[in-house]
């Protein structure tokens, strides 16, 4: 096995201790301060993009006060809001955050593969935020061309924020592809190349399932996004017409010719929808770790999970153009498009059903993380559950561009990777921090935030069969829609207010928990993967002192017949007289 | 030691589909190859994407346009004194490209012989070639710019998009190829120095397989956009 001497050896290269804080925390090439560093980046402009939701809403709900604000201000919020949620928010603390965090402490391994590139990934994503962030301080503001930015809109003149939003978007973007692809690389080589011994993929938590297959998705999904911005800024910057056809604007005929901008749809697509997966599918993954140990019982379908996680990915590429029903396509394709659409449903519904099955009967422990797991199957199920009428072209017609759209996309991509990720963040702070968080504040922030989840986005299905358009500013004041939209618009306002100062409670637990917080023991919640079972919590630099933890069996072995403790670490040998549950690595 | 030689062995005592399946999902590795050439090989493959959708990208401009397309041996020929002849700075570059691929191919084999000298100079070889390439690039964007009036939002030949989607893709390939060549010299001097000395010499072949994926991709480009 000549190939593990390779593996050791580069192991030992890079594990020279820093000294400064500088190389500690700043400059850090370890895993654990770059997924900190990429978490509270993320996390920061989350809260920009929660606020500008709440700036939304004062606007629906009151429109005769809010005059503050202007339809191009809206316009900019809008699209602000989505891109930052979707792309600088999810995907950056998904894997970025999480990815950087489990990877090495789940697999046994002492960091990522290349550290240098490590932490270089998170230094261009944090210039990537710069630029983004700079585009609100220029005269014309932030480009308002909506998160998708279709073409010829997003780079026609008279679009609000057309004095250079939209080239910041698109440079920061590609940035941010960048950054994705060197951190991106790293994750999927770790998890291919330097799992300790014993760890087989089989073997693996299915939180290392969902983020390392999202992560190929991101590999394989962002070039798309890349192309599509190169040529739009070559459009808008040179004035190539790859996107843009004649037109008139203002009165005049711009200078640009036989361009296409259904040609942008398609590749903004095939990147945008496995990119709802890239953010799907690690949600997944951690919910079902948190599920399974707070429920103390393995996790229903370990097999079954991983092959969904991975037929999932797969069809992911093939769907596309559900969003395009409306684009004027070929009746055949969409066609084919709805039904891929459909047979997604059936790995998704099968993982839900997992889910539950995992809960049945367990021994459920209510903690907070185990709240917001449970919260997430509901919402997730809402969400997916409308999302098969969106599927089929014709009752797609009329409800694109709606508020049912709206309503949708928040419940399956919004509030249910969210939910998880609060989840994910309680459940691991012990590990992260060493400290416990407050449990008090962690419930009150768990039910303000899903009951008023429901309270926001429920209202919006219903005011989207009334035909509510998507994107409008102070829609509920307008001739073609029900007077009683406006009664509903104010309610999810004053919902959505709420929502927004819960988060400010979660926020504060987690700074006062980590100076005031009780010390966490290293195994709170007695998980059974290895990053609970590190020497030193937080996990010390190089995470397992002398000696790599060697794996002897499945992630999932709670409440095992016979056993002592209601879970035995994966890295339990079975000699110990502990009989080794389920295992579906090497023994079967 | 004992317990590592039992899941050893539990592993590799399989043959056929069950051995084929025990060696993807075995522990530690899944490929047997050192950690920088997984990484290339997916990185590779994260690249041939954004090649695709630049091709597909083409395509589809090509085949929407209502202005007819430029006659590629009429635009890419070039005259000694006399005729004009078709496509003959391009196959001279495709053919620079080709063999840079072979020198290359030498330079991995020197550097697992641990010729450092030899592994070193085909190395240099090899960007020597890649500079030229790059090059003959830049006259041939030079020539259509200054001489044609070839613009990428416009151009005497036909449809605007030829100039446009022309550069872009060119100019794209161009820059894999310059970084290609940066690369190559920055490992060449390694090597000189002996740096990989006690690390091994599968970083020649790392830098190889980006460099054979960058002559790939030309034959692609190649016959997309001159032959067609
Ligand atoms: C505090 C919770 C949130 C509230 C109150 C909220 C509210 C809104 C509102 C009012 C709109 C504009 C709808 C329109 O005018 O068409 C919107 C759009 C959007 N939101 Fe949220 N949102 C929240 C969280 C999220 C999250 C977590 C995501 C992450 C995926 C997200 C993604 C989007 C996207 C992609 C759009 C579409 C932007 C566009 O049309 O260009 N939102 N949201
Ligand atoms: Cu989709």
């Amino acid at each position: 096995m000549a190939y593990v001497s390779i593996a050791d050896k580069d192991h030992e290269q890079h594990m020279h201790d820093p000294q400064s804080f500088i190389t500690k925390y700043i400059w850090s090439q370890d895993h654990k301060v770059i997924a900190i560093q990429y978490a509270l980046v993320a996390i920061f402009v989350g809260l920009i993009a929660m606020g500008l939701s709440v700036m939304m809403r004062l606007q629906l709900g009151f429109p005769e006060w809010a005059t503050f604000i202007t339809p191009e201000e809206y316009y900019q919020y809008v699209t602000m809001h989505g891109m930052i949620m979707v792309i600088y928010l999810l995907t950056a603390l998904f894997l970025g955050g999480f990815g950087n965090y489990l990877i090495p402490l789940q697999l046994g391994a002492r960091d990522m593969v290349f550290p240098y590139m490590n932490m270089l990934s998170f230094w261009v994503y944090l210039l990537s935020v710069i630029v983004l962030l700079i585009s609100f301080f220029i005269p014309d503001g932030p480009t308002g061309a909506g998160w998708t930015l279709y073409p010829p809109q997003a780079i026609s003149e008279g679009t609000p924020g057309d004095g250079g939003g939209i080239v910041f978007m698109l440079a920061s973007l590609s940035l941010f592809i960048v950054a994705f692809t060197m951190g991106g690389l790293n994750y999927v080589t770790t998890v291919l190349q330097a799992r300790t011994r014993g760890m087989t993929l089989m073997r693996m938590p299915l939180s290392i399932w969902g983020i390392f297959v999202a992560t190929i998705l991101g590999l394989l999904a962002f070039p798309a996004l890349l192309v599509a911005a190169i040529m739009m800024l070559l459009d808008r910057v040179i004035g190539t017409s790859f996107f843009m056809p004649a037109m008139l604007t203002l009165g005049e005929t711009s200078e640009f010719s036989g361009g296409s901008p259904i040609l942008f749809q398609h590749l903004f697509w095939f990147f945008g929808h496995p990119e709802v997966y890239i953010v799907a599918l690690p949600a997944f993954g951690m919910v079902s770790d948190v599920l399974a140990t707070h429920a103390r019982k393995n996790i229903f379908g370990y097999r079954m999970m991983v092959w969904a996680i991975v037929g999932i990915g797969a069809l992911s590429f093939v769907v596309w153009a559900h969003h395009m029903y409306v684009s004027g396509m070929n009746p055949y394709f969409g066609f084919f498009f709805a039904t891929t659409t459909l047979i997604i449903a059936v790995p998704t519904a099968l993982k839900v059903y997992n889910w539950v099955l995992t809960l049945w009967k367990g021994d459920l422990r209510l903690t907070v993380p185990m709240l917001f797991a449970i919260g997430f199957i509901f919402t997730f199920t809402h969400g997916g559950l409308t999302g098969l009428f969106l599927g089929n072209v014709t009752v797609d017609l009329p409800l694109s561009d709606t508020y049912f759209v709206v309503g949708h996309f928040h419940m399956v991509m919004g509030v249910s990777p969210v939910l998880v990720l609060f989840a994910a963040i309680y459940h691991w702070y012990p590990k992260i921090t060493g400290r416990m968080f407050n449990n008090t504040l962690g419930t009150i922030h768990f039910w303000f935030t899903l009951l008023g989840t429901y309270a926001i986005y429920l209202p919006m299905h219903y005011i989207g069969f009334l035909g509510v358009p998507r994107r409008y500013y102070a829609n509920g004041t307008m001739d073609i829609v029900d007077e009683s939209v406006q009664l509903q618009n104010a309610g999810m306002s004053v919902a959505a207010i709420i929502v927004a100062l819960t988060q400010l409670i979660f926020l504060f637990n987690m700074i006062w928990s980590l100076k005031y917080g009780k010390k966490a023991p290293g195994n709170p919640w007695g998980g059974t993967t290895l990053e609970w079972q590190t020497p030193q919590t937080p996990a010390a630099h190089g995470n397992w002192g002398e000696n790599l933890p060697e794996v002897h069996r499945w992630a999932y072995d709670f409440s095992v017949p016979g056993a002592e403790k209601d879970f035995t670490p994966q890295n339990e040998p079975a000699s110990d007289g502990v009989p080794v549950g389920r295992d579906h690595g090497v023994n079967h | 030691m004992s317990q590592d030689s039992t899941i050893s062995s539990e592993l590799s005592h399989a043959d056929g589909m069950k051995g084929f399946v025990k060696d993807w999902s075995s522990d530690k590795q899944t490929f047997h190859v050192p950690w920088g050439k997984a990484m290339m090989w997916i990185f590779l493959l994260s690249d041939t994407f954004i090649f695709t959708c630049f091709l597909t990208g083409y395509l589809n401009v090509r085949a929407s346009t209502r202005v007819e397309w430029p006659n590629p041996s009429e635009v890419f020929a070039l005259s000694f004194g006399g005729d004009p002849i078709p496509l003959i700075l391009i196959a001279i570059m495709t053919f620079i490209l080709i063999t840079s691929s072979g020198t290359m191919a030498m330079a991995v084999n020197m550097g697992y012989r641990k010729d450092r000298a030899k592994t070193a100079s085909l190395m240099l070889i090899t960007a020597a070639f890649g500079a030229m390439f790059v090059g003959m690039q830049a006259f041939e964007w030079t020539k259509l710019i200054i001489d044609e009036g070839v613009r990428p939002w416009s151009n005497p030949f036909g449809a605007p998009q030829f100039g446009a989607i022309f550069f872009m893709i060119t100019g794209f390939h161009g820059m894999h190829v310059s970084i290609g060549v940066i690369y190559l010299v920055v490992v060449a001097m390694k090597v000189l120095r002996g740096d990989y000395e006690k690390r091994g010499y599968e970083i020649v072949e790392i830098t190889g397989l980006y460099w054979h994926f960058v002559d790939l991709v030309w034959v692609f480009i190649f016959a997309f956009f001159y032959l067609w």
